[in-house]
């Protein structure tokens, strides 16, 4: 069985679409927010269309949601996408906060001070 | 403390999100486009019905691809914070999809419209089911029409008297941002869960 394994797929990747992969590895939620990792990055060259236009977004900070919106490209295709550029190392991903641990609560208190600034 | 902020060249904005959730035309759309900062956006999730609807047991499995529309808005709390918003799909047969679209929220607002209470059953009973996303319910008075008080919601939606119940107008900002207030008030009220108390 190990002689079926290749490792040359891993770095370069000639794959159609996600290499029919629906997950990506990386905790890419809707919300979460990505941005380019380093802007004096060289992108490789066999990036496919649709991988180069999420990391061109990137140049801003977006979420993934948008950037799905934008492209018109379904969520869980981006999410596959981004997460392998941030395999290779060309996309950061932000902190998502859920509010699921308790040191997240200072965030959630800002996120509360941040509402009450807005709407008041 | 010396703050080491500036050496760190990756921005440290963060985000966050919550879920209005809802039955179908009780006023989801309307909340996130009252808050958003950006026009709302719609994108699309392409789902797998993968014996969800049929029971085929047929040697191919017999899978629908669906494409779902969802809806979000932004808002930009401080400088290195942005929650977005995101409507679910109404409809009852997308509901296996709220997992991925829930997962990681703080919270959720069950939009609800009096006139047609049982459109917002299914939504509640997801809530009531997944403890670990606090939840709120917030009746939309459209027309500020009064048929039913607040206590007659709650019977009739059967949820405990620990679940806030808000009125608001899904048309109107600061009514629809003192939902999202509500909402974090409540999450931060919340005990802790108990398996991370430190």
């Amino acid at each position: 069985m190990r002689s079926h394994r290749r490792r040359r797929g891993a770095r370069i990747r000639p794959y159609t679409f996600t290499g029919g992969r629906t997950r990506s590895r990386h905790p890419l939620m809707v919300q979460t927010l990505v941005s380019i990792a380093d802007p004096r990055a060289e992108l490789p060259r066999n990036l496919m269309p649709e991988s180069q236009q999420i990391y061109e977004l990137c140049a801003q900070v977006r979420s993934v949601a948008e950037i799905s919106a934008e492209l018109k490209i379904p969520l869980g295709v981006t999410q596959v996408l981004l997460s392998d550029l941030a395999d290779q190392g060309l996309v950061y991903i932000h902190p998502t906060i859920t509010g699921h641990s308790p040191s997240e609560n200072q965030v959630l208190e800002r996120a509360l001070r941040g509402l009450e600034r807005l709407f008041q | 403390m010396a703050s080491n902020v500036s050496s760190n060249s990756r921005p440290s904005v963060m985000s966050t999100k919550i879920v209005i959730a809802g039955g179908f035309g009780a006023g989801k759309t309307t909340l996130v486009g009252s808050v958003s900062e950006i026009p709302p956006v719609t994108t699309e999730a392409v789902m797998t019905e993968a014996s969800i609807a049929h029971d085929d047991v047929s040697s191919t499995p017999d899978k629908v691809t669906t494409t779902v529309a969802m809806d979000f808005g932004r808002l930009t709390l401080d400088e290195e914070l942005i929650m977005y918003m995101f409507g679910t799909p109404g409809q009852a047969r997308f509901w296996f999809m709220w997992d991925d679209l829930v997962r990681g929220a703080v919270g959720a607002v069950v939009v609800v419209d009096a006139r047609r209470l049982a459109d917002c059953f299914d939504a509640i009973d997801y809530f009531e089911k997944n403890q670990n996303i606090p939840y709120i319910i917030a009746l939309n008075r459209f027309d500020g029409e009064r048929e039913y008080t607040v206590e007659q919601i709650r019977e009739a939606v059967e949820v405990g008297p620990d679940v806030p119940i808000i009125e608001f107008d899904a048309r109107d900002r600061l009514s629809s941002g003192s939902v999202l207030k509500q909402l974090l008030k409540y999450t931060l009220s919340r005990p802790e869960q108990p398996e991370l108390v430190g």
